[in-house]
């Protein structure tokens, strides 16, 4: 067994406890670690498939920022030591039930499916001039119109959120 | 194409993270831990264009910025349901998903 098949199984086996005990853990910020968790061994996925770049932006972007965000808002509404209601039964077999047949039925897709690579495609080297050039290029493999889109998407998000949140004038709030 | 790693095992891991994110989606009613099962979706989504990408069409980079992309829309998603979940809470004052039926007095 090679170095990277054993990190390959630490990683999975990292993503998928913590990911089960994100939606199972009964106090909200211990599953927001445990989400921190799953994203880190992610950007360890990432590594592994030699994407350093979009490593270190989901490490800097989702697990710095994303997760810090909802830490926020989850000591802005919620006491910390509250712990939840069980779930009611009905939703929880709905759930656990979409789990297993949903997973079931992709796994078994998936697994009767064989992929093929194309003939003789060559492996480019991911390196910060070909992502710039591709990212900002308007020929082929260009992705500027994306890029333009995602801008206003973000600057759009900004906007709504400032607006949700401004406090109106004879509004009497006590919180917050 | 990684050594001794076939691409099933990469897609069996971001199945079942997608389907774990499903199920608690479905399962909790607080609205920031639904917002932490959307995270892990689009975390495993994230996961599969990638692997797509590395296996399967390594000449080009379009899954990785499809991942690119994913995690930017993440941003933006986790920002306006934050400022909506803080908006709820100075309205009814707690955050469980059953309790919102109305946006509006």
């Amino acid at each position: 067994m090679t170095l990277n098949v054993l990190m390959f199984y630490l990683l999975s086996g990292i993503i998928l406890t913590f990911s089960v005990l994100t939606i199972t853990s009964r106090k909200m910020l211990r599953a927001a670690v445990y989400l921190l968790f799953v994203l880190v061994a992610t950007a360890g996925f990432y590594f592994l498939l030699n994407y350093q770049f979009l490593a270190a932006v989901q490490l800097t972007l989702y697990a710095g920022g994303i997760v810090v965000l909802i830490i926020f808002s989850i000591l802005l509404t919620s006491h910390i030591s509250e712990k939840f209601k069980k779930p009611a039964p009905w939703k929880l077999w709905m759930g656990i039930s979409a789990l297993i047949v949903g997973g079931a039925l992709t796994l078994w897709t998936l697994l009767s499916h064989d992929f093929v690579k194309g003939a003789d495609v060559k492996t480019v080297p991911v390196d910060m001039h070909l992502i710039g050039n591709q990212l900002l290029g308007l020929g082929k493999n260009g992705y500027v119109l994306s890029f333009e889109v995602i801008s206003v998407l973000l600057l759009a998000a900004m906007i709504a959120a400032i607006v949700i949140v401004k406090k109106e004038k004879n509004q009497k709030s006590d919180i917050l | 194409m990684i050594q001794g790693i076939s691409i099933y095992y990469f897609l069996i891991v971001s199945t079942l993270m997608f389907f774990i994110g499903i199920a608690g989606f479905i399962i909790r009613q607080n609205l920031i831990t639904i917002l932490l099962s959307v995270e892990l979706i689009l975390n495993s989504v994230g996961i599969n264009f990638l692997v797509f990408n590395r296996y399967l069409y390594p000449d080009q980079l379009q899954g990785h910025f499809f991942s690119l992309f994913i995690v930017g829309i993440a941003a933006a998603e986790a920002s306006v349901a934050i400022a909506l979940i803080i908006n709820i809470y100075r309205r009814i004052h707690n955050i469980e998903a059953d309790n919102v039926n109305e946006m509006k007095y």
